[in-house]
């Protein structure tokens, strides 16, 4: 039928194309397939990639087109490295995404853990909890920054209820020491669920058969976690650690909007300092040899760790 | 089916007519940038009368004042042809001439006979002059703007608090004319009970992310006796960006900042400023002039609620105050020059700008500021006149951008995050400062 079909249309195809289409090899199609999704890349990915390091060795200035722009071998890399603000931005990063990962695997795990044990309307609160994944950053950011706020939001009156502090005293995000754990906990309430979910995958894929052997062989259930559920479940683990790790290095979004990098600089994560070297002092050339550094830094921690994930995954 | 070709082709025609008469009827419509705010509200009333005059239709680019900067920016230094009229603010003006963004005015004032000497001087040499104080002119002053505050006049003349502060600080309740009396009056009311609600000292500029914690800081520093650089030697900066009074004024800055601002209030600028003054939270207010009108008419906090006053002395007497406001430039990428040019023409005409003053435009024609009716035209109209003039300006260098988020980062830092002394902020200032005029081979 298929064959027939396949007839049907050579035969109404027109002459002179269809000549042109059966000289096209296996490989020849194949390849004009692929070429608008290569070009696509080429211009979009790989161009722009080797146009930053080319800018990332001169003095080039996006806002004056017209000055001349020399090469200056490595010395925005030298300068950056140099940079005492550079290092601090980061530390503040790495603060940033420590934590982030730690609290979101934990809960995560915890939950996904909770879920799997299939109670009563757990379709229900599986829903609920994916919710936060669900809205923008931007409305998230927002919605907790007014939730945040110490005259009127609710977070600082529900921390005001339990603690007695009064409200205007918890400035979550003009406090030096609250506003890098404000983002914190909002990252963590909106990405949980992400992890949360990863785990579950890897909880269910457990097979059942190995739990009833265990029980079998009279494994508490301490043990049979420690023993089945844990090693089975870290290739899951790890691969959300590494989503997650990379999300958070390259964080923008959240914490513009929630602090700016303030108060001072204190929650100024590197993309934070990236985009105000580029954007706002219009510092091409060096912000291009940045964001070099930290593509190399983060492609190259992640390299480290889908190694260490491909050797948990063959144990 | 002759006919009906023919009526097809006839519909055709039509429809071909008419997007091409539209497109004529359209295509000289002038596009004017700005920033999204009240006077740019008045700006599109008042361009009706551009449109009935020429028949040139005018559309209008707002921009929320956040992101301003980075979209207009942008546009410029992409060639874009979106803007034909370009409201730049003050700072960009070394930039966008150095860089061939706007077309350079003098010839067309010298042809109009528009002259610079009609317009506050101030004004002439903050929006048009680059380089400054030089007869190169890229703007015609558009909308004069500068710090100043506002105050609640009827917390001020209760007599209890009348009576309380007088016993407390042995002078009158009023506006103050000094920094430190400022500082008291912000201390005497921050966490008062007034009409049943707590209330707080002031409102000042504290924003991150654009230029708001340089605009407030510069407002005091300047009064306190900063300056940006030796006035015998360029570029010079140790020694006067980071002198002692100018320590002492960043000092000063953080003290009002730490005592006497609302709980929350570590990223403030414009928009922060006029909600914590009009929801009735503070008895200062520190803000651009170009919020006045709007405050003078709300309902709950304007009329006679409501008072202004000039930037405060510092203490050797010194008075200056910040800047802001903006030119109008014709942009050189724009394919409508001439009808933009006729639209600078008719905007720097007397009646246009008395009109736009009564709209809630800021004119900086001295025909209409100097008029003598001018001072009791509106409650702030004396305050904006005596503020403008002390006005001050942030440096205007092609490098504006890096000089003033070095700014931001040093002043954010000591004042609202507390990290250093107000020492280091300012030779780590003129580090930064050194470093960037030394990359543009300044230094």
């Amino acid at each position: 039928m298929l064959n027939r079909t396949a007839e049907n249309v050579a035969r109404a195809t027109p002459e002179p194309l269809a000549r042109k289409v059966r000289g096209i090899s296996d490989k020849g199609l194949a390849w004009l397939f692929i070429s608008p999704t290569i070009l696509l890349l080429l211009a979009i990915n790989i161009f722009p990639l080797f146009w930053a390091i080319y800018l990332s060795f001169t003095n080039y200035r996006a806002n004056r087109p017209n000055e001349v722009v020399k090469n200056l071998g490595f010395a925005n890399y030298q300068r950056i490295l140099g940079d005492q603000d550079i290092w601090i931005a980061m530390q503040t990063t790495a603060h940033f995404v420590f934590w982030t990962i730690l609290l979101q695997t934990l809960i995560g795990f915890t939950l996904a853990w909770l879920i799997d044990r299939k109670f009563r309307s757990h379709a229900f609160w599986t829903t609920l909890i994916l919710v936060p994944m669900m809205l923008s950053p931007a409305v998230v950011g927002n919605f907790w920054r007014f939730l945040y706020e110490p005259q009127i939001g609710l977070f600082a009156y529900a921390i005001s209820f339990v603690s007695g502090i009064p409200p205007t005293n918890i400035q979550m995000l003009s406090n030096v020491s609250l506003a890098p754990w404000s983002i914190i906990i909002v990252d963590t309430w909106m990405w949980t669920p992400y992890v949360m979910l990863i785990c579950l995958a890897g909880l269910r894929s457990i097979p059942e058969y190995i739990y009833e052997a265990a029980e079998v062989d009279r494994a508490s259930n301490w043990r049979q976690f420690w023993s089945i559920t844990l090693p089975m479940a870290l290739p899951f683990i790890m691969l959300a650690v590494l989503f997650r790790g990379i999300e958070n290095f390259k964080m923008f979004d959240m914490v513009n909007l929630l602090t700016g990098g303030g108060p001072g600089s204190t929650t100024e994560v590197a993309s934070i300092t990236l985009k105000r070297q580029a954007f706002e002092s219009w510092r091409t050339g060096y912000s291009s040899a940045f964001a070099i550094i930290l593509f190399v830094a983060v492609f190259g921690l992640a390299n480290i760790y889908v190694k260490a994930l491909n050797k948990v995954k063959q144990r | 089916m002759k006919s009906s070709l023919k009526m097809a082709l006839g519909l055709a025609s039509a429809m071909v007519a008419s997007t091409a008469v539209s497109n004529v009827a359209h295509a000289e419509d002038l596009t004017l940038c700005w920033a999204a705010w009240d006077p740019a509200n008045a700006l599109v009333e008042l361009s009706k009368d551009f449109t009935k005059e020429t028949g040139i239709g005018m559309k209008f680019e707002f921009v929320p004042w956040t992101n301003y900067a980075d979209r207009f920016l942008n546009e410029l230094n992409s060639h874009g042809k979106l803007c034909d009229l370009i409201i730049g603010d003050s700072q960009w003006i070394g930039g966008a001439a150095e860089n061939g963004h706007y077309v350079k005015l003098n010839d067309f004032f010298d042809k109009e006979k528009i002259s610079m000497d009609d317009f506050v001087p101030a004004t002439v040499v903050g929006y048009s002059e680059w380089p400054k104080n030089t007869p190169n002119y890229w703007a015609l002053p558009a909308m004069g703007d500068v710090v100043g505050w506002t105050y609640r006049k009827d917390w001020f003349s209760k007599p209890e608090l009348q009576k309380e502060f007088k016993e407390k600080y042995g002078w009158d309740l009023g506006p103050p004319a000094t920094f430190d009396q400022l500082k008291q009056i912000a201390e005497f009311f921050q966490k008062r009970q007034i009409d049943g609600k707590t209330v707080y000292g002031a409102s000042i500029y504290t924003e991150r992310g654009s230029e708001g914690i340089t605009m407030g800081a510069m407002d005091v520093l300047y009064s306190y006796g900063f300056q940006y650089e030796n006035p015998k030697k360029p570029y010079e900066m140790e020694g006067y960006v980071n002198s002692d009074k100018s320590v002492k004024g960043l000092e000063f800055y953080k003290a009002l900042y730490d005592c006497c601002t609302p709980p929350g209030a570590s990223n403030s600028y414009m928009g922060e400023g006029v909600d914590a003054f009009k929801s009735g939270q503070v008895a200062m207010h520190m803000n651009f002039a170009f919020t006045w009108p709007g405050l003078q008419k709300d309902e709950n906090v304007g009329g006679d609620k409501i008072g202004y006053f000039v930037n405060p002395k510092g203490p050797d007497g010194d008075q200056f105050a910040q800047l802001g406001g903006q030119g109008i430039s014709v942009v050189s990428y724009s394919d409508k020059q001439e009808s933009a040019l006729k639209y600078i023409k008719w905007f720097a005409n007397k009646d246009v700008q008395a009109k736009w003053w009564s709209l809630g435009g800021y004119s900086c024609l001295n025909a209409v500021v100097k008029d003598p009716k001018f001072p009791a035209s509106q409650p702030y109209a004396q305050t904006f006149l005596d503020s403008m003039a002390i006005v001050k300006d942030f440096w205007a260098e092609p490098s504006y951008a890096p000089l003033l988020q070095a700014s931001q980062k040093r002043f954010h830092d000591y004042v609202v995050a507390g990290q250093g002394s107000a020492k280091d902020a300012l030779d780590g200032l003129v580090k930064d400062w050194t470093q960037v005029f030394q990359d543009d081979g300044k230094m």
